[in-house]
Protein backbone atom coordinates (compact mmCIF):
# COMPACT_ATOMS: atom_id res chain seq x y z
CA UNK A 1 0.00 0.00 0.00
CA UNK A 2 2.88 2.40 0.22
CA UNK A 3 2.97 3.09 -3.32
CA UNK A 4 -0.62 3.19 -4.04
CA UNK A 5 -1.76 5.83 -6.58
CA UNK A 6 -4.51 8.09 -6.70
CA UNK A 7 -6.74 6.24 -8.91
CA UNK A 8 -6.39 2.89 -6.96
CA UNK A 9 -6.79 4.98 -4.10
CA UNK A 10 -10.19 5.79 -5.37
CA UNK A 11 -11.22 2.43 -5.85
CA UNK A 12 -10.53 1.68 -2.55
CA UNK A 13 -12.55 4.43 -1.58
CA UNK A 14 -15.81 3.19 -3.41
CA UNK A 15 -15.37 -0.51 -2.41
CA UNK A 16 -15.28 0.97 1.06
CA UNK A 17 -19.07 2.76 -0.02
CA UNK A 18 -20.04 -0.18 -1.55
CA UNK A 19 -19.64 -2.16 1.40
CA UNK A 20 -20.18 -0.12 4.56
CA UNK A 21 -20.67 -2.78 7.29
CA UNK A 22 -17.01 -4.32 6.42
CA UNK A 23 -15.44 -0.96 6.38
CA UNK A 24 -17.21 0.44 9.65
CA UNK A 25 -16.91 -3.13 11.59
CA UNK A 26 -13.71 -1.76 13.13
CA UNK A 27 -15.54 1.07 14.53
CA UNK A 28 -18.83 0.87 14.32
CA UNK A 29 -20.12 -2.52 14.90
CA UNK A 30 -19.69 -2.00 18.77
CA UNK A 31 -22.28 -2.31 21.71
CA UNK A 32 -21.20 -0.90 24.78
CA UNK A 33 -22.70 -1.10 28.29
CA UNK A 34 -22.39 1.33 30.55
CA UNK A 35 -24.68 2.19 33.61
CA UNK A 36 -26.66 -0.71 32.62
CA UNK A 37 -27.65 0.16 28.99
CA UNK A 38 -26.76 -1.02 25.91
CA UNK A 39 -25.77 1.50 23.66
CA UNK A 40 -27.00 1.84 20.90
CA UNK A 41 -30.22 0.21 21.90
CA UNK A 42 -30.75 -0.30 18.38
CA UNK A 43 -27.89 -1.08 15.87
CA UNK A 44 -28.58 -1.44 12.01
CA UNK A 45 -25.88 -3.66 10.25
CA UNK A 46 -25.80 -5.99 6.82
CA UNK A 47 -25.72 -9.26 6.48
CA UNK A 48 -22.50 -11.04 7.47
CA UNK A 49 -21.40 -8.38 9.88
CA UNK A 50 -19.95 -9.51 13.49
CA UNK A 51 -21.18 -7.39 16.14
CA UNK A 52 -19.30 -7.52 19.29
CA UNK A 53 -20.64 -6.57 22.87
CA UNK A 54 -18.17 -4.98 25.65
CA UNK A 55 -19.21 -4.96 29.24
CA UNK A 56 -17.67 -1.43 31.01
CA UNK A 57 -19.70 -2.26 33.87
CA UNK A 58 -18.50 -3.08 36.91
CA UNK A 59 -21.13 -5.58 37.64
CA UNK A 60 -21.21 -8.85 35.13
CA UNK A 61 -24.09 -8.59 32.04
CA UNK A 62 -25.30 -11.07 29.80
CA UNK A 63 -26.45 -10.74 25.89
CA UNK A 64 -29.56 -13.10 25.28
CA UNK A 65 -31.37 -13.60 22.10
CA UNK A 66 -33.76 -16.41 22.34
CA UNK A 67 -32.46 -19.52 20.61
CA UNK A 68 -30.14 -17.16 18.17
CA UNK A 69 -27.57 -16.47 21.09
CA UNK A 70 -26.42 -16.74 24.35
CA UNK A 71 -23.06 -14.84 25.76
CA UNK A 72 -21.03 -16.24 28.70
CA UNK A 73 -21.51 -14.05 31.83
CA UNK A 74 -19.08 -11.17 30.96
CA UNK A 75 -17.22 -9.51 33.92
CA UNK A 76 -16.02 -5.92 33.40
CA UNK A 77 -14.30 -5.67 30.19
CA UNK A 78 -15.13 -8.87 28.76
CA UNK A 79 -16.57 -8.99 24.96
CA UNK A 80 -18.91 -11.38 23.12
CA UNK A 81 -19.04 -11.78 19.16
CA UNK A 82 -22.04 -12.81 17.11
CA UNK A 83 -22.26 -12.76 13.25
CA UNK A 84 -25.38 -12.36 11.94
CA UNK A 85 -25.99 -14.70 8.51
CA UNK A 86 -29.84 -14.27 8.43
CA UNK A 87 -31.70 -10.84 7.94
CA UNK A 88 -33.91 -9.55 10.52
CA UNK A 89 -34.79 -8.13 13.57
CA UNK A 90 -32.79 -9.45 16.97
CA UNK A 91 -34.05 -8.42 20.56
CA UNK A 92 -31.70 -9.26 23.10
CA UNK A 93 -31.97 -9.04 26.93
CA UNK A 94 -29.06 -8.95 29.47
CA UNK A 95 -29.90 -12.38 31.41
CA UNK A 96 -29.47 -10.94 35.05
CA UNK A 97 -30.96 -7.39 34.56
CA UNK A 98 -33.81 -7.77 31.98
CA UNK A 99 -34.62 -4.31 31.80
CA UNK A 100 -31.66 -3.98 29.91
CA UNK A 101 -33.17 -4.32 26.35
CA UNK A 102 -31.34 -4.06 22.84
CA UNK A 103 -31.66 -4.55 19.21
CA UNK A 104 -29.75 -5.24 16.14
CA UNK A 105 -31.41 -4.80 12.60
CA UNK A 106 -29.98 -7.00 10.05
CA UNK A 107 -30.76 -6.33 6.74
CA UNK B 1 -27.10 -0.71 76.14
CA UNK B 2 -28.00 -3.18 78.50
CA UNK B 3 -31.64 -3.18 79.45
CA UNK B 4 -32.70 -1.55 76.54
CA UNK B 5 -36.46 -1.84 76.20
CA UNK B 6 -37.81 -2.63 73.01
CA UNK B 7 -41.46 -2.25 73.84
CA UNK B 8 -42.07 0.72 75.91
CA UNK B 9 -39.89 3.90 74.87
CA UNK B 10 -41.94 6.02 73.46
CA UNK B 11 -39.89 9.12 72.43
CA UNK B 12 -40.06 9.46 69.24
CA UNK B 13 -43.68 9.00 69.01
CA UNK B 14 -43.33 12.61 67.74
CA UNK B 15 -41.14 11.52 64.43
CA UNK B 16 -43.32 11.03 61.48
CA UNK B 17 -42.58 7.22 59.70
CA UNK B 18 -41.52 8.91 56.83
CA UNK B 19 -39.03 11.00 58.47
CA UNK B 20 -37.78 8.00 60.46
CA UNK B 21 -37.26 5.71 56.69
CA UNK B 22 -35.17 9.07 56.08
CA UNK B 23 -32.70 8.86 58.14
CA UNK B 24 -32.68 5.23 58.12
CA UNK B 25 -31.87 5.44 54.50
CA UNK B 26 -29.55 8.29 54.06
CA UNK B 27 -27.25 8.25 57.46
CA UNK B 28 -27.16 4.76 57.41
CA UNK B 29 -27.70 4.48 61.20
CA UNK B 30 -28.90 1.40 62.69
CA UNK B 31 -32.53 1.85 63.71
CA UNK B 32 -34.46 -0.40 65.95
CA UNK B 33 -38.11 -1.11 64.62
CA UNK B 34 -41.13 -2.98 66.67
CA UNK B 35 -44.19 -4.01 64.82
CA UNK B 36 -46.94 -3.83 66.22
CA UNK B 37 -50.37 -4.66 64.86
CA UNK B 38 -48.64 -4.12 61.20
CA UNK B 39 -47.62 -1.05 61.79
CA UNK B 40 -43.50 -0.26 62.65
CA UNK B 41 -42.43 1.94 65.14
CA UNK B 42 -38.64 3.44 65.20
CA UNK B 43 -37.69 3.28 68.88
CA UNK B 44 -34.42 5.66 68.08
CA UNK B 45 -31.10 4.99 66.61
CA UNK B 46 -29.18 1.42 68.41
CA UNK B 47 -26.05 3.04 67.85
CA UNK B 48 -24.20 -0.28 69.57
CA UNK B 49 -27.67 -1.78 70.72
CA UNK B 50 -28.19 -5.28 71.01
CA UNK B 51 -30.90 -7.64 70.10
CA UNK B 52 -29.52 -10.37 72.40
CA UNK B 53 -30.69 -8.80 75.37
CA UNK B 54 -34.63 -9.27 74.22
CA UNK B 55 -36.48 -12.85 75.12
CA UNK B 56 -38.14 -14.52 72.33
CA UNK B 57 -36.12 -16.19 68.84
CA UNK B 58 -33.70 -13.79 66.90
CA UNK B 59 -32.61 -14.76 63.72
CA UNK B 60 -29.69 -12.95 61.66
CA UNK B 61 -30.74 -11.68 57.99
CA UNK B 62 -27.41 -10.61 56.03
CA UNK B 63 -27.32 -10.68 52.16
CA UNK B 64 -25.41 -9.75 49.33
CA UNK B 65 -21.76 -10.50 50.46
CA UNK B 66 -20.24 -10.39 46.29
CA UNK B 67 -17.26 -12.75 47.33
CA UNK B 68 -15.25 -12.08 44.61
CA UNK B 69 -16.04 -8.50 44.23
CA UNK B 70 -12.75 -6.48 44.05
CA UNK B 71 -13.85 -3.12 42.12
CA UNK B 72 -13.23 0.87 43.41
CA UNK B 73 -16.60 0.71 45.45
CA UNK B 74 -15.05 -2.13 47.65
CA UNK B 75 -11.73 -3.77 46.37
CA UNK B 76 -12.14 -6.35 49.32
CA UNK B 77 -15.27 -7.95 49.36
CA UNK B 78 -14.51 -10.81 51.50
CA UNK B 79 -12.50 -8.69 54.21
CA UNK B 80 -15.91 -6.45 55.23
CA UNK B 81 -17.70 -10.12 54.98
CA UNK B 82 -15.59 -11.25 57.63
CA UNK B 83 -15.87 -8.02 59.53
CA UNK B 84 -19.86 -8.46 59.25
CA UNK B 85 -19.28 -12.12 60.84
CA UNK B 86 -16.81 -10.46 63.60
CA UNK B 87 -19.95 -8.44 64.26
CA UNK B 88 -22.07 -11.44 64.74
CA UNK B 89 -19.67 -13.30 66.76
CA UNK B 90 -19.27 -10.20 69.58
CA UNK B 91 -22.98 -10.47 69.81
CA UNK B 92 -23.64 -11.42 73.80
CA UNK B 93 -26.22 -13.75 72.99
CA UNK B 94 -26.08 -16.16 69.79
CA UNK B 95 -28.86 -15.73 67.52
CA UNK B 96 -30.99 -18.84 66.75
CA UNK B 97 -29.43 -18.49 63.22
CA UNK B 98 -28.76 -17.13 60.08
CA UNK B 99 -30.45 -15.95 56.55
CA UNK B 100 -28.58 -15.13 53.40
CA UNK B 101 -30.72 -13.50 51.15
CA UNK B 102 -27.89 -14.07 47.68
CA UNK B 103 -25.50 -13.07 45.94
CA UNK B 104 -23.10 -15.05 48.21
CA UNK B 105 -20.66 -14.40 45.49
CA UNK B 106 -20.01 -11.76 42.56
CA UNK B 107 -19.31 -14.75 39.62
CA UNK B 108 -20.50 -18.02 41.20
CA UNK B 109 -16.70 -19.24 40.45
CA UNK B 110 -15.95 -22.47 42.98
CA UNK B 111 -12.86 -20.65 44.48
CA UNK B 112 -15.76 -17.79 45.60
CA UNK B 113 -18.27 -19.79 47.14
CA UNK B 114 -14.97 -21.69 48.98
CA UNK B 115 -13.82 -18.30 50.25
CA UNK B 116 -18.06 -17.25 51.66
CA UNK B 117 -18.29 -20.62 53.32
CA UNK B 118 -14.81 -20.80 54.93
CA UNK B 119 -15.79 -16.72 56.67
CA UNK B 120 -19.94 -17.89 56.80
CA UNK B 121 -19.27 -20.64 59.05
CA UNK B 122 -17.13 -18.83 61.33
CA UNK B 123 -20.49 -17.82 63.03
CA UNK B 124 -21.22 -21.14 63.91
CA UNK B 125 -25.21 -20.71 62.83
CA UNK B 126 -26.81 -22.88 60.58
CA UNK B 127 -27.61 -20.82 57.32
CA UNK B 128 -30.92 -20.60 55.03
CA UNK B 129 -29.60 -19.37 52.01
CA UNK B 130 -31.42 -18.34 48.81
CA UNK B 131 -29.58 -17.54 45.39
CA UNK B 132 -29.22 -13.97 43.53
CA UNK B 133 -28.71 -13.73 40.39
CA UNK B 134 -25.19 -13.39 40.96
CA UNK B 135 -24.57 -16.81 42.51
CA UNK B 136 -26.26 -18.70 39.18
CA UNK B 137 -23.86 -17.47 36.37
CA UNK B 138 -21.37 -20.77 36.09
CA UNK B 139 -21.30 -22.49 32.81
CA UNK B 140 -23.06 -25.07 34.04
CA UNK B 141 -24.95 -23.60 36.50
CA UNK B 142 -24.61 -26.38 39.25
CA UNK B 143 -22.72 -25.10 41.89
CA UNK B 144 -24.91 -23.03 44.11
CA UNK B 145 -27.32 -26.14 43.85
CA UNK B 146 -24.56 -28.46 44.90
CA UNK B 147 -23.64 -26.35 48.21
CA UNK B 148 -27.02 -24.98 48.72
CA UNK B 149 -30.02 -26.71 47.59
CA UNK B 150 -30.06 -29.78 49.35
CA UNK B 151 -33.71 -30.45 50.24
CA UNK B 152 -35.02 -27.61 48.21
CA UNK B 153 -37.47 -27.75 45.23
CA UNK B 154 -37.28 -26.27 41.71
CA UNK B 155 -34.03 -23.72 41.33
CA UNK B 156 -33.95 -23.78 45.60
CA UNK B 157 -37.15 -22.71 47.14
CA UNK B 158 -38.18 -24.73 50.50
CA UNK B 159 -40.02 -23.51 53.93
CA UNK B 160 -38.84 -24.42 57.18
CA UNK B 161 -40.31 -23.38 60.85
CA UNK B 162 -38.40 -22.38 63.64
CA UNK B 163 -39.08 -20.83 66.98
CA UNK B 164 -42.91 -20.95 65.94
CA UNK B 165 -42.73 -18.97 62.57
CA UNK B 166 -43.00 -20.15 59.17
CA UNK B 167 -39.97 -19.24 56.94
CA UNK B 168 -40.49 -19.55 53.19
CA UNK B 169 -37.13 -18.84 51.19
CA UNK B 170 -38.44 -18.22 47.11
CA UNK B 171 -35.69 -18.19 43.85
CA UNK B 172 -37.00 -14.67 41.78
CA UNK B 173 -33.83 -14.60 40.23
CA UNK B 174 -34.39 -17.99 37.00
CA UNK B 175 -35.67 -17.87 33.87
CA UNK B 176 -36.36 -13.52 34.19
CA UNK B 177 -37.88 -12.47 30.78
CA UNK B 178 -36.45 -9.87 28.64
CA UNK B 179 -38.03 -6.20 29.63
CA UNK B 180 -38.97 -7.53 32.77
CA UNK B 181 -37.98 -7.64 36.64
CA UNK B 182 -37.70 -10.53 39.05
CA UNK B 183 -39.30 -13.76 38.32
CA UNK B 184 -41.20 -16.35 40.49
CA UNK B 185 -42.80 -18.74 37.84
CA UNK B 186 -45.95 -20.58 38.35
CA UNK B 187 -44.40 -23.69 39.13
CA UNK B 188 -42.79 -21.50 42.63
CA UNK B 189 -46.14 -20.17 43.21
CA UNK B 190 -48.22 -23.18 42.77
CA UNK B 191 -45.91 -24.53 45.58
CA UNK B 192 -46.32 -21.81 47.99
CA UNK B 193 -50.21 -21.65 47.90
CA UNK B 194 -49.64 -25.43 48.59
CA UNK B 195 -47.07 -24.78 51.23
CA UNK B 196 -49.76 -21.92 52.92
CA UNK B 197 -52.62 -24.29 52.72
CA UNK B 198 -54.31 -25.26 55.73
CA UNK B 199 -51.76 -23.65 58.02
CA UNK B 200 -52.97 -21.64 60.98
CA UNK B 201 -53.13 -17.74 59.89
CA UNK B 202 -52.10 -16.44 63.47
CA UNK B 203 -48.60 -18.14 62.18
CA UNK B 204 -46.10 -15.30 61.94
CA UNK B 205 -44.97 -15.98 57.92
CA UNK B 206 -41.60 -15.12 57.08
CA UNK B 207 -40.82 -15.01 53.13
CA UNK B 208 -37.46 -14.08 52.02
CA UNK B 209 -35.94 -14.23 48.49
CA UNK B 210 -33.07 -11.70 46.80
CA UNK B 211 -34.96 -9.50 44.59
CA UNK B 212 -37.54 -7.05 46.45
CA UNK B 213 -41.03 -8.70 46.67
CA UNK B 214 -42.33 -5.21 46.24
CA UNK B 215 -41.54 -2.74 43.86
CA UNK B 216 -38.77 -0.53 44.91
CA UNK B 217 -37.90 0.96 41.56
CA UNK B 218 -38.49 -0.73 38.03
CA UNK B 219 -36.40 1.62 35.94
CA UNK B 220 -33.54 -0.28 37.82
CA UNK B 221 -35.16 -3.69 38.10
CA UNK B 222 -35.85 -3.37 41.45
CA UNK B 223 -39.15 -5.53 41.58
CA UNK B 224 -40.54 -9.18 41.12
CA UNK B 225 -42.93 -9.12 38.43
CA UNK B 226 -45.12 -12.07 39.61
CA UNK B 227 -44.95 -10.94 43.49
CA UNK B 228 -48.52 -9.73 43.93
CA UNK B 229 -49.89 -13.51 43.56
CA UNK B 230 -47.19 -14.52 46.29
CA UNK B 231 -48.73 -11.87 48.82
CA UNK B 232 -52.39 -12.51 47.58
CA UNK B 233 -51.66 -16.25 49.28
CA UNK B 234 -49.94 -14.62 52.32
CA UNK B 235 -53.27 -12.23 53.06
CA UNK B 236 -55.05 -13.53 55.87
CA UNK B 237 -52.41 -14.00 58.01
CA UNK B 238 -52.00 -11.93 60.80
CA UNK B 239 -47.90 -11.18 60.52
CA UNK B 240 -46.06 -11.28 57.44
CA UNK B 241 -42.77 -9.83 57.03
CA UNK B 242 -40.94 -9.68 53.95
CA UNK B 243 -36.92 -9.76 53.88
CA UNK B 244 -34.79 -9.04 50.59
CA UNK B 245 -31.46 -7.93 49.23
CA UNK B 246 -30.01 -6.83 46.03
CA UNK B 247 -30.49 -3.36 46.63
CA UNK B 248 -27.55 -2.76 48.84
CA UNK B 249 -29.45 -0.65 50.97
CA UNK B 250 -32.09 -0.30 53.94
CA UNK B 251 -35.81 0.12 52.37
CA UNK B 252 -38.97 -0.49 54.28
CA UNK B 253 -42.42 -0.14 53.36
CA UNK B 254 -45.71 -1.47 55.30
CA UNK B 255 -49.04 -2.59 53.62
CA UNK B 256 -51.82 -4.00 55.84
CA UNK B 257 -50.60 -6.94 58.00
CA UNK B 258 -46.97 -7.11 55.74
CA UNK B 259 -43.81 -5.35 56.43
CA UNK B 260 -41.34 -5.39 53.34
CA UNK B 261 -37.78 -4.60 54.57
CA UNK B 262 -34.23 -4.80 52.33
CA UNK B 263 -30.99 -5.44 53.78
CA UNK B 264 -27.74 -3.63 53.31
CA UNK B 265 -24.70 -5.71 51.69
CA UNK B 266 -21.75 -6.63 53.26
CA UNK B 267 -19.92 -5.34 50.35
CA UNK B 268 -20.67 -2.76 48.35
CA UNK B 269 -23.56 -0.05 48.69
CA UNK B 270 -25.90 1.09 45.83
CA UNK B 271 -27.36 4.52 45.04
CA UNK B 272 -30.54 5.40 46.46
CA UNK B 273 -33.44 4.70 43.21
CA UNK B 274 -32.71 7.41 40.48
CA UNK B 275 -30.25 9.30 42.26
CA UNK B 276 -27.21 8.10 39.92
CA UNK B 277 -27.25 6.94 36.35
CA UNK B 278 -27.54 3.50 37.32
CA UNK B 279 -27.77 1.17 39.98
CA UNK B 280 -24.27 -0.45 39.66
CA UNK B 281 -21.48 -0.43 42.77
CA UNK B 282 -21.59 3.36 44.41
CA UNK B 283 -17.80 4.61 45.20
CA UNK B 284 -17.95 6.83 48.59
CA UNK B 285 -14.80 7.86 50.51
CA UNK B 286 -13.05 4.86 52.46
CA UNK B 287 -14.25 6.34 55.86
CA UNK B 288 -18.00 6.32 55.00
CA UNK B 289 -17.85 2.64 53.16
CA UNK B 290 -18.71 0.89 56.11
CA UNK B 291 -21.59 3.14 57.45
CA UNK B 292 -23.42 1.95 54.27
CA UNK B 293 -22.38 -1.67 54.76
CA UNK B 294 -24.32 -3.89 57.74
CA UNK B 295 -26.24 -6.88 59.09
CA UNK B 296 -29.95 -6.82 59.65
CA UNK B 297 -31.54 -9.02 62.95
CA UNK B 298 -35.04 -9.50 63.66
CA UNK B 299 -36.39 -10.28 66.87
CA UNK B 300 -39.82 -12.25 67.20
CA UNK B 301 -41.35 -12.87 70.80
CA UNK B 302 -44.13 -15.83 70.69
CA UNK B 303 -47.36 -14.65 71.10
CA UNK B 304 -47.23 -11.19 70.19
CA UNK B 305 -46.76 -11.45 66.60
CA UNK B 306 -44.18 -8.41 66.11
CA UNK B 307 -40.75 -8.94 64.93
CA UNK B 308 -38.66 -6.46 65.15
CA UNK B 309 -35.61 -5.25 62.89
CA UNK B 310 -32.52 -3.94 63.81
CA UNK B 311 -30.17 -2.46 61.23
CA UNK B 312 -27.26 -2.61 61.91
CA UNK B 313 -24.10 -1.21 60.47
CA UNK B 314 -20.50 -2.72 60.26
CA UNK B 315 -19.55 0.95 61.44
CA UNK B 316 -20.37 3.92 62.45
Amino acid sequence: MSTINRRDFGIAVAAAMLLPATAARAEGMEVHIDNFVFQPAQLNVKLGTTVTWTNRDDIPHTVVCAGKFRSKTMDTDDSFSFTFTAAGDYKYFCSLHPHMTGMIRVE
Amino acid sequence: MSGFDHDHRDEDRGVSRRKVLECMTWAGTGVLWTVTGGVPRSLGMVGSAQAAESPGMTFLQISDSHVGFDKPANPNALGTLEEAIGKINAMPAKPAFMIHTGDITHLSKAAEFDNAERIISQAKLDVHYVPGEHDLIDEEVKLYKERYGRGTRGAGWYSFDAGGVHFIGLVNVVDLKAGGLGNLGAEQLAWLENDLKGRSKSTPIVLFAHIPLWTVYPTWGWGTEDSGRALEYVKGFGSVTVLNGHIHQVMQKVEGNVTFHTARSTAFPQPAPGTAPSPGPMKVEDARLRSLLGIASVNFKQGQERLAIIDTPLHG
